[in-house]
This record gives structure tokens, C-alpha cells and sequence, in this order.
């Protein structure tokens, strides 16, 4: 073989490799631009008026977004209540019946859940739990961002699970354990990095969702805490007054950006440290 | 008076199609040590895992025959009674990483929810830990997770744990398998002292701690029960011509 | 022989006599035992109730877009005019928005996306600048979409209008493309993170077989990691597109909200997910909301294949 050869194959390799780092790194590109982008646009409106305050009419300069905080909170509170105890309950389920056929479909579904638009959860929300009351609430949005969290906390905690040693299961059940018990204090108190950390991803996942809001909590210009009533959220507010006309409107709507933003890093930055701590398999 | 804890008829184990554990019959006596012999994959843990009925727990496993604990058919029983009566020991040590050594001991009341006075679980847990005679070794450190100890320690605590249950039979799966020679030497000297309360019942494939520790000693063969007689005839003067085989190293 | 075989959540029945027995420890013992069974059937409960949830989106969709399949048929999926106000109903602009915008940020992502997997996987797998370049792309996952519509009404669409005007388009902005950027950005993640756990299984005495030839790096990467992973890839392609037909409020918020057929990638839309989102609560019409609701049916529908076949392959590949 030709040196020269060799010489052109090597180019080539290396050529390859240059354009690979180059395109793997344009990726970190958009999200530094947007983080520079919101920070700048945002930090200036973040104040403590801004925070415990509501928003003001159009014309009028000043406001806050205390509605949307509280709502966002609220919101995801009573979501959180739903689907952490029904989806450790069923990735329990999952991790104890491997081969059983209701596992299978249960495995399937939340497959298929993991994967739905999260518009069409809005639609159907909307239809259990809006229209048969006739009015848009806080808790129809909380059901359906609870729908949302399920097979990230179902997942999380079958996987973890499934990880811990049957040894540990079989040292309890011989000492005469009752199952509740063995899951209750043995086999979920082992796992609960694992499982703790994927209800706070399933948190920093739900925190940031408008579309299923849309029909259902709809929203709110004033501060409401009432779950039957229609309520603000960060991201409805956001959506809301980045489209609108008014200048003052797309100041609020970076501020609240800044705000999101920065819970829903923080939560995912904190699980991922926590996971390596913990060395918690995802 | 000798009397039968442990009795077996007829009995038989499988997982699915795979018939492990052949018409087994065994009277197992208070109070004593009986090993269980025999090459790897002959039915021995199978068949210890049957009297505790842990066995069921496998997907797939079933079971038949009798299985009497004190005449009464432990299959008749509900499983939560049956392993309070008879207490099991793992081949590896398996301490409850959440808990302390305190906790481990006393791990079968605690986490089965029956409140204790401070005084009665001290009591319980000294005098578990003096019966294994890991006392010594952990009183100052009882609040420390038991994952700390060595393996021979962890086992031993494992033993304090069952213990601490009050149980009727103690059943040990190759207990010492995973341990160094020093800890087996403590494990094994245990036995001794154990069997004033409990009859022991104690799977092994090592020959030498077989006729160590135990009085009787039954061989299983390709999921039989080939012979069952007291240790010393076993050892010296075995009937079946497979048992005299297998003591005399011409398997395995 | 008698089986007891004792599946995990059979219900153990105790005889009367053994009840007698153990009645010293009975009391409490029997209540446990109940509370043991209990929660065994509330555990299964729980499994069910994630298949009834499916099978009720499913169930909801499908009833809620009869009026709309009895009054339009099939014929509305490719019928190419949307005027609610007329009454006229066409889906044909809205597939097509979502076909072109999905494809357009695929096409635009996927060289980032292998990018990314080849470089973490086969070229650094460790040390603290892969560390950083992996955090960063799962935090783009991260990210509202609410930020990413923004940031990109803000920023993006300006840019755009600017590009257009250079090169003799209607200088509008918002529209198809603006669009598929930001899709083509949120969407990286998906095919990088799982294109990078398939590279990272190809089993090394392969690629060693290749070097012993004296193959060059790039010609391992060609002729052994590509193939041996090109269905793990390809799932990981599958699973973003998923993301990017139904992303919803980024959408939303650069495509220009018009029904009318795009008539170039840089005209404004719609896609099914942002009409939804934008004339839901405005449907005042039964056949309206129907036709709505049809688009959302068609979604999940879609979405769900998607998914599937993306996690059997990936499921296949991992087992072998
Ligand atoms: N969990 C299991 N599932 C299926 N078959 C098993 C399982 N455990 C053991 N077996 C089978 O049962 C037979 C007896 O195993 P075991 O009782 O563990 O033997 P021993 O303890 O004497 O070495 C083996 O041949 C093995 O193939
Ligand atoms: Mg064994």
C-alpha cells in the first residue's frame, strides 16, 4: 500500500473527527444562548415586588407573578400528591410480578403513557374533569400533569427495584415478615435514593408543562389558591404574555422565563448529583 | 425421649417441570443437629427452602407431600407462622443494610411491627448476640450499620437475628461457604451451643463439617434421600453403596 | 401430584384447626395476614389502573371524535381547506405542517444528534469535558418548551426574517422553519443520549478485529460501529420524532397559526398539535371540537406506534 494512501485515509479520519467534535459541540450552542438570552432579559425584572406581587392591568408599569408562583405550586403539589403514591404502588407492582400477563400490559401502558403528546393528555382532562363540572380548575390541570409524572415514577421505581438483591427480600420474608411489610420497611427503605430521585425528575418534568394546562387549569389573573377554581402557573403565564402585544407583558413573561428556568435546572442538576452520590441507577 | 420436630412424607419439589426433590420421608428429632449432604444441584437447598416454605416463592415452584412441624402440617399453616417457628440462615450473609446491628437483631419484631418495651428489646438483642457470641465484639458499636462487620461477624448476626425470633428450628443453607476457615471454626462451635434450644438443621457440601457438627446427617442424590442415620454410622459404616461412594471422593 | 404452586399474590387459607393453634399470636398475626392481602390486590389495582388509564385516553379520544368521523369520514384527513367558520373542515393542512416541521428539524438534528452519540460513545467516552457536553445536551431535555417558544419568538424569529429577506422570501419570520430550528434543537437529546448507550455496546473485540487491519478510526466508526448500531440509532431517530409531532407550545408559539397549506417551508402553519392548543377553547361547534379532537386521536395514535416500535427495537438490541 501506498504511504501516500495511508497519508489520504489518515486525512480523512481525522477530518471526520474534527467535524464530529464541531457538530457535538454546536449542540451546547442554543442552550448556552438561551440560558445568556433569558438571563439578561430576566434578571433585571426579578425583584422582591416581582414575587409577591400580581400582574397589572395593560398600561401599567410594575406587577409581579405571585399568582402564577403560588399556582405552579399549588398545581404541582396536588399532582405530586396523586401520582407518587399510585406510581410507587404500581412500579412495586411491576418489579414484584415480572412475568405475570397484568404486568405486561401495566408495562405496556406505561410505555405508551411515557410517550403521549402531552396536548392530547390536556384534551383528555379536559373531558374528565372539566366539562362534567363545567368549569376549568386546578385540580383537572393537577390530574392531568399527574398522569404525566406516573411513568416516570412508575419506571423509577421498578428499575430500582429490580437492582436490589433477592437476598434481601428472602431475609425478611424468613423472619416471618408479612409482604407489606417487607415492601414497606425493607425493600422501599433500601431503594428510596432511586425512587426519590425519579419523583423529583418526574417534578422537574411537570414543572415546565403548559399544553396540558391550557384547557384545564386555563389560568388566572388574579392570585386564586382555590383548587375548584380556574389558577395561574408559571408556564401558562409565560405562554400568555409572550404572545401577547404589550411590552410590559413580555417583561413579566421573562422574568417568570428566569424564574422556570432556574427551578427546573436546579431540579434536574440536583437529581443528577444526587444520583451519581448515591450511585443510582436510571 | 427423643421427640420428632420435623417430619417428612412423601414429599416432593419442582420448579415447573423440573422435578428436584423425590418422595423424600425424614423424622427430624428435637434438639439436634442433622446435616444434609450431597454433590451440588442434588435438591438440598430446595429442600430446606420446602420446610420454611420459602420454596413457593419462586415463580413457578410448587410442591406436595407432608411436611409436619410438631403434627401439624406446615402447609396447612399460614407461611407468616410457619417462618416465625422456624428461622433460616442464608449461604451469604445478608444483614439488612438500613438498619444498625441493634436493629438487625431485633429486626423480626421491629419491622413486623410488635412493640416492645426499651428494657425487653436490650434483653433480646444482649442475649442474641451473647448466643453467637458476637456480644463482645459489637456492644460499643450497636448503633453502627451492620454492613461495617466482616463476613464471618455478618453471618453471625444473621444467626443472632433468627435467634432473636425464638424459633422452634433453625435452618442454615452451606452457612459457612462464604466465610474464611477462623469465622467457620466460630460459626461451626456455634452449633453446639445452639442445640441446647433449637434443633439445627444445616445444608452442607463440605464432608469435614458434616461430621464435625452433626448428629445425624442424611445424603441426598439426585433429589432422593439416600440415607439417613446417625453421623457416626454414616461416616463409618454407610449402607448405600452411592453414600460410600460420595464420603469416599469417587464423585464430584 | 398437587400443585401449590404459590403464585406471589395467591391467598393463602388457613384451616380452622391451624387458626386454633396459633392463637396466641393470632390476633395481631391475622390482622397482618389480612393487611398483607389487602395490599397485595391494591398493588395489582394500582397495575390495572395505569392499562384502564390507557385504555380511557384511548376510549375518550375515539368517542369524543365520532361526530367529527360520522360528519366529515375519511376524506377530512386529506381535505384541504380549514374554515370553522363555514363549516368547512380539512385536516390536510395541519398533517402536513406537522409532517414537514417533524422532518425538516429531523433532517436538521440528526447530524448534531450522531454527533454527539459518536463523540461520547467511541471517541471520549470519559473525562470531564465528555461529562460536561452530556450534562449539557440532557439539560436541553430540560428546558420548557414555554422557554424554547419564547426565546425563539425573541430571537430566532428576527434572525430568520432577516435570512429570508436575504435570500428573496416573504420576510415573515415566524412560519415551518422557525419552527423546525427549535424542534430540530429540543429534540437533539433523544436520538444523542440513546445512540451514545448503543455505541457504547458494541462489543470491542470487534472494532479491535477492524484496528488489527489497520483500518483508521474513522473507518472502524464507518464499517463497524454504524452498522453494529445502525437499529439502536435508528430507534433513537424514531423516539425524537415522536417528540418533535407532538411537541405542542414551542409550536405554537413561531409557526404562525395560519390554516392555510404551507406553500413553503418558510410560510406559516399550523401543526396538529398547535391548532389544538390554540382554537380548543374557542371550539364552539360540535363538529368544531370534534374535528379538534380527531387531530388529537390521530397524535396519539401515531405517537404510540412510534414509541413502541422504537422501544421493541431498542428492547431487541439491548437483549442480544
Ligand atoms: N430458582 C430456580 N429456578 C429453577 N430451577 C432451580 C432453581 N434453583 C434450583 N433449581 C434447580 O433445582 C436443582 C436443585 O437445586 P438446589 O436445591 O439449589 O441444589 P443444591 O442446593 O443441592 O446444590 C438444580 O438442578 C437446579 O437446576
Ligand atoms: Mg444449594
Amino acid at each position: 500500500m501506498q504511504p501516500s494512501h495511508v497519508k489520504y485515509r489518515l486525512g480523512k479520519s481525522y477530518g471526520f473527527q474534527i467535524l464530529t467534535y464541531i457538530l457535538a459541540f454546536a449542540c451546547v450552542v442554543p442552550l448556552i444562548a438561551i440560558l445568556f438570552f433569558i438571563i439578561k432579559a430576566g434578571v433585571t425584572k426579578i425583584n422582591w415586588h416581582f414575587l409577591v406581587n400580581i400582574p397589572k392591568p395593560v398600561g401599567e408599569t410594575g406587577g409581579g407573578i405571585a399568582n402564577a408562583l403560588v399556582g405552579s405550586i399549588l398545581i404541582i403539589l396536588v399532582a405530586s400528591v396523586i401520582a407518587i403514591p399510585i406510581g410507587i404502588m404500581a412500579g412495586v407492582y411491576l418489579s414484584e410480578n415480572r412475568k405475570s400477563r397484568l404486568a405486561y400490559w401495566c408495562r405496556l401502558s406505561t410505555d405508551i403513557l411515557q410517550g403521549v403528546p402531552s396536548i392530547v393528555i390536556g384534551i383528555v382532562a379536559y373531558f374528565w374533569l372539566v366539562k362534567p363540572f363545567g368549569k376549568f380548575s386546578a385540580l383537572s390541570g393537577s390530574a392531568a400533569l399527574a398522569i404525566m409524572m406516573l411513568p416516570i415514577v412508575i419506571r423509577s421505581t421498578e428499575e430500582t427495584l429490580k437492582l436490589l438483591p433477592d437476598s434481601l427480600k428472602e431475609a425478611a420474608l424468613a423472619l416471618g415478615m408479612p409482604f407489606h411489610r417487607v415492601i414497606f420497611k425493607v425493600i422501599i427503605p433500601v431503594g428510596v435514593s432511586g425512587i426519590l430521585s425519579g419523583v423529583m425528575l418526574s417534578i422537574a418534568r411537570i414543572t415546565g408543562e403548559t399544553a396540558p394546562l391550557l384547557f384545564t387549569a386555563f389560568g388566572n389573573p388574579y392570585l386564586s389558591t382555590k383548587l375548584t377554581q380556574p389558577m395561574q402557573s408559571l408556564p401558562l403565564l409565560i405562554f400568555n404574555y409572550a404572545t401577547s402585544p404589550y411590552n410590559e407583558w413580555h417583561d413579566l413573561a421573562w422574568g417568570a422565563s428566569l424564574i422556570l428556568l432556574v427551578w427546573v435546572l436546579f431540579l434536574n442538576i440536583f437529581t443528577k448529583i444526587v444520583t451519581r452520590k448515591w450511585k443510582v441507577q436510571l | 425421649m427423643e421427640s420428632t420436630v420435623i417430619k417428612s412424607r412423601n414429599f416432593n419439589a419442582s420448579f415447573g417441570s423440573n422435578h428436584v426433590v423425590k418422595n423424600v420421608n425424614i423424622d427430624i428429632p428435637r434438639n439436634h443437629v442433622i446435616a444434609v449432604m450431597g454433590p451440588s444441584g442434588c435438591g438440598k437447598t430446595t429442600y430446606l427452602r420446602c420446610i420454611n416454605r420459602m420454596h413457593e416463592l419462586i415463580p413457578g415452584a410448587s410442591s406436595s407431600g407432608e411436611m409436619k412441624l410438631n403434627d401439624e402440617d406446615v402447609y396447612q399453616m399460614h407461611p407468616i407462622f410457619v417462618r416465625l417457628k422456624i428461622g433460616m440462615v442464608f449461604q451469604r450473609p445478608n444483614p439488612f443494610p438500613n438498619l444498625s446491628i441493634y436493629d438487625n437483631v431485633i429486626a423480626g419484631y421491629k419491622l413486623n411491627g410488635i412493640k416492645l418495651p426499651k428494657a425487653e428489646r436490650d434483653r433480646i438483642v444482649e442475649h442474641s448476640l451473647t448466643r453467637v457470641a458476637l456480644w463482645n465484639e459489637v456492644k460499643d458499636s450497636l448503633n453502627k450499620k451492620g454492613s461495617f462487620l466482616s463476613g464471618g461477624q455478618q453471618q453471625r448476626l444473621c444467626i443472632a437475628r433468627a435467634v432473636a425470633m425464638e424459633p422452634e428450628v433453625l435452618l442454615f443453607d452451606e452457612p459457612t461457604s462464604a466465610l474464611d476457615p477462623i469465622s467457620t471454626s466460630t460459626v461451626e462451635e456455634l452449633f453446639h451451643e445452639l442445640k441446647v434450644n433449637y434443633t439445627l438443621i444445616i445444608v452442607t457440601h463440605n464432608m469435614q463439617q458434616a461430621a464435625r457438627v452433626s448428629d445425624k446427617t442424611a445424603f441426598f442424590f439426585m433429589g432422593e434421600l439416600v440415607e439417613y442415620d446417625d453421623t457416626k454410622i454414616m461416616f463409618t459404616n454407610p449402607k448405600d453403596n452411592r453414600t460410600q461412594n460420595y464420603i469416599t471422593g469417587r464423585f464430584s | 401430584m398437587v400443585t401449590r404452586s404459590d403464585l406471589p399474590l395467591r391467598v393463602i387459607n388457613s384451616t380452622p384447626e391451624a387458626i386454633l393453634k396459633a392463637k396466641k399470636r393470632a390476633r395481631r398475626s391475622f390482622r397482618q395476614i389480612r393487611t398483607e392481602n389487602v395490599f397485595k390486590r391494591t398493588l395489582s389495582i394500582m397495575g390495572l389502573v395505569i392499562i384502564i388509564l390507557v385504555l380511557g385516553i384511548l376510549l375518550t379520544l375515539v368517542v369524543q371524535s365520532l361526530p367529527s368521523i360520522k360528519a366529515l369520514g375519511l376524506k377530512y384527513l386529506w381535505s384541504k381547506v380549514w374554515d370553522p367558520v363555514q363549516d368547512i373542515y380539512g385536516a390536510w393542512p395541519f398533517l402536513l405542517g406537522t409532517l414537514l416541521s417533524s422532518f425538516l428539524a429531523l433532517i436538521i438534528s440528526i447530524p448534531f444528534s450522531i454527533a454527539v452519540a459518536i463523540f461520547l460513545g467511541e471517541y471520549h467516552p470519559k473525562g470531564w469535558l465528555p461529562n460536561f457536553l452530556k450534562n449539557t445536551v440532557e439539560l436541553i431535555a430540560a428546558v420548557p418548551s414555554v422557554i424554547y417558544g419564547f426565546w425563539g419568538l425573541a430571537v430566532l424569529v428576527p434572525i430568520v426574517r432577516s435570512f429570508e429577506s436575504s435570500i428573496g422570501v416573504e420576510p415573515v419570520g415566524v412560519g415551518i422553519f422557525s419552527s423546525s430550528l427549535i424542534l430540530a434543537v429540543m429534540i437533539i437529546p433523544y436520538a444523542a443520549s440513546l445512540g451514545r448507550s448503543m455505541i457504547h455496546l458494541v462489543p470491542s473485540h470487534l472494532k479491535e478485529a477492524a484496528y488489527g487491519l489497520g483500518a483508521t478510526r474513522w473507518e472502524v466508526i464507518r464499517s463497524v460501529v454504524l452498522p453494529y448500531t445502525k437499529s439502536g440509532l435508528f430507534a433513537g431517530i424514531l423516539l425524537s420524532l415522536g417528540r418533535a409531532l407532538g411537541e405542542t407550545m414551542a409550536v405554537t408559539m413561531v409557526i404562525g397559526n395560519t390554516s392555510l397549506i404551507p406553500k413553503s417551508i418558510f410560510a406559516p402553519g399550523n401543526t396538529m398539535a398547535s391548532v389544538i392548543a390554540n382554537e380548543f377553547t374557542e371550539a364552539d361547534k360540535p363538529v368544531y371540537l370534534s374535528a379538534l379532537i380527531e387531530l388529537g386521536l390521530v397524535l396519539f395514535l401515531v405517537t404510540v406506534v412510534i414509541n413502541l416500535i422504537g422501544k421493541k427495537i431498542i428492547d431487541r438490541f439491548t437483549n442480544e
